[in-house]
């Protein structure tokens, strides 16, 4: 695609901000405003979750945009991160934009905690096959497909615990992730308690304040802006059969994420590399089965082989796929997978943390178990 | 109402009671059936008894019963009747002058010695009352007793789990396309969505038929049966109307659609189970699942 992100901000990621939603919002703008060398005045266009409290007008009414001449919001909570890189990059591309920023923020853990029982999500139609019967939180709703995995592909919870041990052992060495200096061991991971089995506290994410934004332009704008352009080669929505968010419990089989598959096929697709090109995977990591379910749905291994997979010690920063360098959602932070763009633009401009040498694609997806989306930004075009 | 302290008074007052004699004089027969039963294999009991046998030589026996003066009879009697019905013994202490002989024939005087409460305790409230016993052989003090019971009223029960507020438990969201389902559970019958132009059985439910484009659903009524397909168990967070931890199943129903409820008991990939419908209200009325008894 003719767009690349250009500019990357974020406020720092805390339990509590002890500020609104919009301050959050308009900070983590400016701050990837700076970051790309640009002005508010700049800005013409603006995409955000449904999701998200922060209108787009009180955005550029704090920032001081002017004028906004493209504006659009993603539904299906974290599935719409990568998407909102594609909606705009469609808008620069299409010229409906010429610099848009995408922005989410919140305070998910001092504020509106998703992991709790939203008993009004049971107001959708939708939930009425399953928050009355008591199945009403994310957990949960992920616990009933892990199950189901397990049983088909003899995985455990050790193999799940082996996504958050690695994604905190990246974190430990971010100096901005919320487990800086927290490794945990397998152990740990076996110890923490049930919150919905067969998933443990340790196989969920963490809770976060905080907000990301990233700029979005065309191409050439980009190249001469002051910081090396991400270039987006693919972004893709995806949604399958049947499809339900978070519980597409109705499909014949419950071991596949096939909204991920559509967003693979059109990843691989678009952007003419492979999942042996990938040089840093970026993976949505609400709860560890869907890791494992996603390498497979990616095409990285074999259904039913992500366990080995990871075993082999692939996800390792020296591995064939480093996974999560700054530490995913349940070492670094929970920004709704935005926070995970931010980390592919470094890895691809070589300033993250935990740089991987070499990196010439990274991949990035969106929330699981819900309609969802995903990028290959890369060093070129 | 009773008051237990001045009855108690009234009986202490009376002191001894009458001596009873024992239905057999100390013999070698009841001294060895004590030894056998104790499993007490020391070999001098031959001509006298074992201390510890004095209360053995004046019990009643299997249909006797307490003489009217006796003092810890009354006392139970005025306690049954305060409402404190249950009894536990407590203490037993007993001192022995002398070894009893066999062919000596002993008799027993009881007194009551102290009665206090009302105590709370782990079992109830109640009272704790004490006697006193001493056995003769003629006039010669040979033995004796402090004896002291726990007469109370025993705890309510705790409730087995305290039912959950209804008005707590999340409703379903039911409009037109979905109502004939909740209907169904109300006449404890469960209902499966049926397109009336091709047939196809489908749950969840819509208005329109993915198949064959039908807007005519009809449906037919689940025989309730079918296997766990997934389940979890559920601990934390809370969820409004549920008690943790519990488990929720998503069942296979034999007809082919899969469907969530809460199941009761211990879940596992493949258990066959039934629908149970559980009435909420007026309004509503849940499907869970429950073991198959024909496992």
């Amino acid at each position: 695609m003719n767009a690349a992100i250009a500019g990357i901000g974020a406020t720092d990621f805390s339990k509590d901000s002890g500020r609104s939603e919009l301050q959050l919002a308009a900070e983590a703008a400016r701050a990837a405003l700076d970051d790309a060398g640009l002005e508010p005045s700049d800005v013409d266009g603006l995409v955000s979750f449904t999701m998200d409290t922060n209108a787009e007008i009180a955005v550029a009414r704090e920032l001081g945009i002017p004028e906004l001449t493209f504006f659009s919001r993603v539904h299906y909570g974290g599935g719409a991160a990568c998407a909102t890189v594609q909606q705009a990059a469609m808008a620069v591309e299409t010229g409906m934009a010429k610099v848009v920023v995408c922005y989410r923020a919140f305070n998910e853990r001092s504020g509106h905690r998703f992991g709790q029982v939203q008993t009004a999500a049971a107001a959708n139609i939708d939930n009425s096959w399953s928050y009355p019967m008591g199945l009403g939180t994310p957990a949960a709703m992920v616990a009933m497909f892990a199950r189901r995995y397990m049983h088909e592909y003899g995985a455990t919870s050790e193999d799940f615990g082996r996504i958050a041990v690695v994604d905190r052992k990246h974190a430990a060495t971010n100096p901005h992730a919320w487990f800086h200096n927290r490794p945990i061991t397998l152990d740990d991971h076996q110890a923490s308690r049930w919150i919905s089995e067969p998933l443990r506290l340790l196989d969920c994410c963490q809770e976060t304040d905080g907000g990301v934004a990233l700029v979005v332009t065309s191409a050439e704008r980009a190249r001469d802006l002051p910081n090396k352009p991400a270039h987006v080669k693919a972004a893709t929505q995806g949604s399958g059969a049947d499809q339900f968010t978070m519980t597409s419990y109705y499909r014949d089989d419950l071991t596949r994420l096939p909204e991920m598959g559509v967003v693979a096929r059109g990843l691989w697709e678009r952007s003419g590399i492979g999942p042996s090109d990938v040089d840093v995977a970026v993976l949505y990591d609400h709860f560890t089965p869907f890791v494992l379910v996603q390498l497979e749905e990616l095409g990285f291994c074999g259904r039913g082989e992500a366990k080995d997979f990871v075993a082999s010690g692939a996800l390792e920063l020296d591995g064939s796929l480093p996974l999560n360098p700054h530490g995913g959602q349940l070492g670094e932070a929970y920004l709704h997978g935005m926070n995970g763009i931010a980390e592919a633009v470094r890895q691809v401009r070589g300033t993250a943390v935990n740089q991987v040498a070499n990196v010439e694609h990274v991949l990035v997806t969106a929330g699981t178990g819900v309609p969802t989306s995903g990028l290959v930004l890369g060093q070129s075009p | 109402m009773i008051d237990v302290e001045k009855e108690a008074a009234r009986i202490a007052e009376q002191g001894e009671s009458a001596p009873r004699l024992a239905r057999d004089p100390v013999n070698l027969p009841m001294i060895n059936n004590w030894l056998e039963a104790i499993g007490d294999q020391h070999p001098g009991y031959t001509e006298v008894a074992p201390p510890a046998m004095v209360q053995v030589w004046t019990m009643a026996g299997l249909h006797g019963q307490r003489t009217l003066d006796d003092p810890l009879g009354a006392m139970m009697k005025i306690l049954d009747e305060a409402g404190f019905t249950s009894v536990v013994a407590t203490n037993s202490d007993q001192t022995y002058h002398r070894y009893l002989k066999v062919g000596e024939h002993v008799s027993v005087t009881t007194s009551l010695e102290d009665v206090t409460g009302p105590k709370k305790t782990a079992l109830g409230e109640g009272w704790f009352v004490t006697t006193r016993s001493t056995w003769y052989v003629g006039d010669e003090p040979v033995a004796e007793m402090r004896f002291r019971v726990l007469k109370f009223r025993p705890a309510e029960k705790p409730a087995p789990r305290p039912e959950v507020p209804k008005a707590q438990a999340i409703r379903p969201a039911i409009n037109r396309d979905t109502e004939y389902f909740w209907e169904g559970c109300r006449n404890e019958e469960l209902r499966i969505q049926r397109c009336g132009g091709c047939g196809l059985l489908r749950h969840p439910p819509g208005p329109m038929c993915p198949e064959c484009g039908a807007t005519k659903p009809k449906y037919l009524v689940s025989d309730g049966r079918g296997v766990v397909y997934s389940y979890v168990v559920h601990h934390h967070p809370q969820v409004p109307g549920k008690q943790t931890p519990f488990v929720i199943a998503l069942v296979e129903l034999d007809e082919g659609v899969r469907m969530l409820g809460e199941l009761e008991g211990e879940p596992s990939i493949g258990l066959p189970v039934e629908v149970v419908f559980t009435k909420v209200d007026e309004e509503l009325t849940m499907p869970s699942w429950r073991p198959r008894a024909d496992r």
